[in-house]
């Protein structure tokens, strides 16, 4: 299945706006993506596993969290995976201009 | 004049025969009509910003006939703000950004009413600015406003039609309606400073804002008229590299802070603190993070004197292209894979556009073991104010 990735986290994955990899569940698809490229994992993950709270993942247009079965929920090679962070616009360091 | 004289529209403000005339292509509109063109002139929208989101917004607000638009901004127009803020001309450069949208909108629209706010949004004043309006659109740059802007929308239980960029990225919703999710339910918290590179340092394309921008003020009107199907509980993704519209569920969490069934967000909190900001730094700050910091006129000082430095040069190939100061190039994303061509035993000053990656970079370094490590204070920016005005500035 294909797992579109947003453009602040292609520096993590070559640059690529999709990867596609092989998985039965969204869990397994997240793992074989973060598998393949650890440095996009600490940015997805915290330190204890868990998906972080600035980054939501969709599958097609459903958010995860709101699945039955969550990550173990079954998917097809025709279904997309998202990775959503939230953007703000413009300065993120600090209010004042610079 | 044209004006219904009966049933609930008689609450509403009568139109003149110059603003029939002028707004003719809605009054048409049967979704518009007389009824609808006074519900927008009785209306009060508050534009939070008038850069990027918030030029198109108000620019189309205004002329959409909205009868009293609010602008809140403390900036002003910078020439790197011309190539997407379409409020602001040549001649404003220097100017307060609300002053010179005021002068376009009344140009635009004299039969408008419009109030101008030049403060920054804070938690001191966000509750008393929101009371006097119907509407808040979030057309902000930075997150510790953003939640500021949704958790004041909750509170005082105004919808906050949102939208936000980043380099060809946008997203555009409305969150804080009574039965609607807002941003905190679908984001709770926000990314730590850094991880993501701001419009500043990572660009952003032109005409962007001005899709989102004009969507924001399409959901406003929408939301005056009751007409259409609000935006609300859908994110919408635009995609304008590849020009793809793509549309998410969202939805309320009974869990959120802020809008949940127990909320802890009772309040406005210091947003800064919550965004994980420091505490503003002095300029001319000997040490941040532990990372000693050495300003663009002391570099060149040093140097001129014969004193042997390693420049590491930490942005993006394209920005080297456009100026640089000779550095050694390694972006910022290929430090940790390219450690091996740096010498630790060579005093490194690190530099980026602005001093936040070359920040990043030189903590890294340091945790790698490398000790005579420097950041460039003010980065390549600061080169060109300060030092040497031919590096042009982006």
């Amino acid at each position: 299945m294909k797992i579109h990735i947003p453009t602040p986290l292609r520096q993590y994955v070559d640059r690529q706006a999709t990867v596609t990899v092989e998985a039965a569940t969204v869990g397994q698809a997240l793992h074989a993506l973060t598998n393949g490229h650890p440095e996009l994992k600490k940015h997805l993950y915290s330190e204890e596993g868990k998906l972080r709270a600035f980054v939501n993942v969709y599958l097609n247009d459903e958010d995860i969290r709101y699945l039955a079965a969550r990550e173990e929920t079954p998917v097809k090679d025709s279904d997309s995976l998202s990775i959503i962070p939230s953007i703000a616009g413009g300065r993120l360091d600090s209010l004042q201009k610079d | 004049m044209a004006t219904m004289t009966e049933g609930p529209v008689t609450a509403l403000p009568s139109l003149s025969n110059e603003e029939i005339a002028r707004y003719s292509r809605h009054l048409l509109l049967p979704e518009v009509g007389m009824e609808g063109q006074q519900k927008l002139k009785a209306a009060r929208v508050l534009c939070v910003g008038t850069g990027g989101l918030g030029s198109p917004m108000a620019f189309y607000l205004a002329a959409a006939g909205i009868g009293t638009l609010g602008l809140v901004d403390f900036d002003v127009v910078d020439s790197s703000n011309l190539q997407r803020q379409i409020i602001h001309s040549t001649k404003d450069v220097g100017r307060l950004k609300i002053d010179s949208a005021e002068e376009k909108l009344l140009a635009l629209n004299p039969y408008m009413k419009i109030v101008k706010y030049n403060t920054l949004l804070s938690s001191a004043n966000a509750l008393e600015i929101f009371k006097d309006f119907d509407i808040v659109a979030d057309g902000t740059d930075n997150f510790p406003t953003r939640y500021l802007v949704n958790d004041a929308c909750v509170l005082s239980g105004k919808p906050n039609v949102y939208g936000s960029i980043f380099r060809f990225e946008g997203q555009a919703s409305i969150f804080a309606t009574e039965e609607g999710p807002c941003y905190r339910c679908l984001y709770p918290e926000p990314p730590p400073p850094g991880l993501v590179p701001s419009c500043a340092e990572g660009g952003v394309l032109g005409i962007l804002p001005g899709l989102v921008g004009v969507m924001q003020a399409t959901e406003v009107i929408k939301l005056i008229l009751g007409q259409g199907e609000p935006l609300i509980g859908r994110l919408l993704l635009v995609d304008s590299l590849n020009m793809r519209f793509r549309e998410l569920k969202l939805r309320k969490n009974p869990d959120c802070p802020a809008c949940g069934t127990h909320p802890t967000v009772t309040e406005l909190i210091d947003y800064e603190q919550f965004c994980g900001i420091p505490p503003a730094v002095q300029p001319g700050a000997a040490l941040i993070n532990g990372v000693p910091q050495i300003s663009v006129t002391e570099f060149k000082q040093q140097r001129d004197a014969g004193k042997d430095y390693f420049l590491l040069d930490v942005r993006e190939p394209h920005e080297f292209k456009i100026a640089n100061l000779g550095g050694y190039l390694i972006p910022l994303g290929e430090i940790q894979k390219r450690v091996s061509e740096l010498d630790t035993s060579r005093e490194i000053v690190v530099h980026c556009k602005m001093g936040g990656r070359s920040q990043q970079a030189a903590e890294a370094l340091q945790k790698l073991g490398f000790k005579k490590v420097q950041n460039l204070a003010g980065g390549i920016q600061a080169w060109s104010e300060k030092v040497d005005p031919a590096v042009p500035r982006y």
